[in-house]
């Protein structure tokens, strides 16, 4: 079991029933009190997005959830679509159900595919992935100043700041964890 | 050779701002007559709190905050003293909340939480030149006078349900944090004040209301940003409120702490006097346009 001082961003829980991901977390003490865990949770069956705030002391149940090794292949009018590396079967994962764990996502990469109760509910990413720059303003020479970012869009049409030498082509590092830069790869 | 860390080279323009406040805040007070005082951080016991879990280290803990060791300083004749200096909450991690923050501490000898009103004001004033802060959507007017506002009556303007009836049905905090703290300080700061005396374990209560405690909360932009009183200095009392304290704790299966002797002993000689905490990451926050604490300071718990 988990107590309220478990709870974080990604955690997975059981509530009423049905696996639910933290998909936001913050702490708070008003007043100098109780301490109170604001939690936003997805259903990972339904995907629908909801507030809930804790006090300390309560306890959640882990998630029941088996961890499947598989293949991202391609995406396709049901969703993205997985297949097991061990028995080939396929499954399908909608873009709702995934959120933001879809930018994140290059052919062919390994990730676990999280099931519960045969239905596939979700994935598990490496903790960094590498994508390609695709837009991204011009490098401003002499603009050497650290802390200068700007915007950028990869690949996979996720948006991020990145620092103001990072160009357009270039293979970059991202944590899947924040979704922030981390560092250029070189080739 | 890989590039440099990002994520700290990023947080350049914060930290030279932040270096720039710390002077300030030191020059302020220095200019006010206040003496600096470090006090040791490794310490037997803090006051027991409820709702404050220190760190343990070995067999003594850290300081979740100065203030028995500055009280101590009171009653030595120590008459305005200032402290700048990290502490530790355990299990304590959020948007502003770091297990080890900066605090800054100031107390004055002979005074009440009216004065330590006017230093916020003054001490803000100082800090912004312009008077005029941008943060979260809000600008926020740092003239002086702030907003005045007892808790009760802010209960009564923001709340679906009176200060006491959130006491009475338990869900004073729920209530507070989601209606009552996002609209204080939004066009001017706000200080909230008296505040009930069950929530205020070291505060003298009022002269003609024994219930309600001299304690206030300087709030900006929805951020709380300090928290004051004026100090109880009857040791009796204090040490009845400090085992009311250690049986709630037990109650609620906590273990118990050591009394912190000395403190009590020396109580004896403190002059009637007013104390705050002001937490300085959050002030950078709020002076930097910050909107998660990690980015005013060097390394999180998790960057570690």
């Amino acid at each position: 079991m988990y107590s309220s001082s478990d709870l974080r961003k990604g955690l997975k829980i059981m509530i009423d029933g049905e696996p639910h991901v933290i998909a936001g977390f913050d702490f708070t003490k008003p007043g100098k009190g109780q301490a109170l865990y604001k939690c936003k949770l997805r259903n990972m069956i339904t995907g629908s997005l909801f507030d809930r705030t804790y006090r300390s002391g309560e306890s959640f149940a882990p998630a029941p959830l088996d961890e499947r090794d598989m293949q991202y292949l391609y995406q396709d009018d049901t969703g993205y679509v997985f297949m097991d590396i061990k028995t080939y079967e396929q499954v399908s994962i909608t873009s709702e159900t995934l959120g933001d764990d879809k930018y994140f996502l290059v052919d062919n990469m390994e990730v676990k595919v999280l099931m519960f109760e045969e239905l596939a509910i979700g994935i598990t990413l490496p903790n960094f992935v590498t994508l390609r720059v695709t837009m991204a303003e011009p490098w401003v020479k002499g603009d050497t100043a650290a802390g200068n970012n700007k915007p950028a869009t990869v690949e996979t049409g996720y948006n991020l700041q990145v620092p103001s030498f990072v160009e357009e082509g270039i293979l970059i590092q991202i944590d899947t964890r924040t979704g922030d830069y981390v560092t250029r790869i070189k080739e | 050779m890989n590039d440099p860390n990002w994520g700290l080279m990023a947080k350049k323009d914060r930290l030279t701002q932040r270096a720039r406040i710390l002077t300030e805040i030191r020059a302020f007070f220095v200019g006010e007559n206040f003496l600096e005082i470090e006090t040791p951080q490794r310490i037997p016991c803090n006051a027991p709190e409820l709702h404050i879990t220190p760190q343990s280290c070995g067999k003594w803990v850290l300081h979740t905050s100065p203030e028995l060791c500055m009280k101590r300083l009171l009653s030595a004749g120590y008459a305005r003293i200032f402290q700048l200096c990290h502490c530790w909450r355990a299990e304590e991690r959020g948007s502003k909340h770091l297990p080890e923050f900066t605090i800054l501490e100031w107390y004055r000898a002979n005074s009440d939480y009216t004065q330590l009103m006017h230093d916020c004001e003054n001490l803000l004033s100082y800090l912004v030149p312009t008077k005029q802060l941008n943060y979260n959507n809000y600008q926020i007017d740092i003239t002086a006078p702030f907003e005045r506002l007892t808790l009760e009556q802010a209960f009564a303007n923001f709340a679906p349900t009176s200060m006491q009836q959130a006491l009475a049905d338990n869900c004073f905090e729920e209530i507070y944090s989601e209606h009552v703290e996002p609209k204080l300080g939004t066009i001017k700061p706000t200080l909230v004040y008296d505040f009930p005396a069950s929530m205020a374990a070291l505060a003298r209560v009022k002269p003609d209301n024994p219930l309600v405690a001299e304690r206030f909360e300087l709030y900006i932009a929805g951020v709380e940003i300090a928290n004051a009183f004026s100090e109880l200095t009857d040791q009796h009392e204090q040490r009845q409120r400090f085992a009311a304290e250690e049986q709630q704790r037990c109650d609620a299966g906590l273990q118990p702490y050591p009394l912190p002797e000395p403190f009590l002993d020396e109580l004896e000689n403190m002059p009637p006097a007013a104390g705050i905490a002001l937490g300085v990451d959050r002030l950078v926050m709020l002076l930097t346009a910050a909107e998660d604490i990690a980015q005013v300071v060097t390394f999180t718990p998790e960057e570690l």
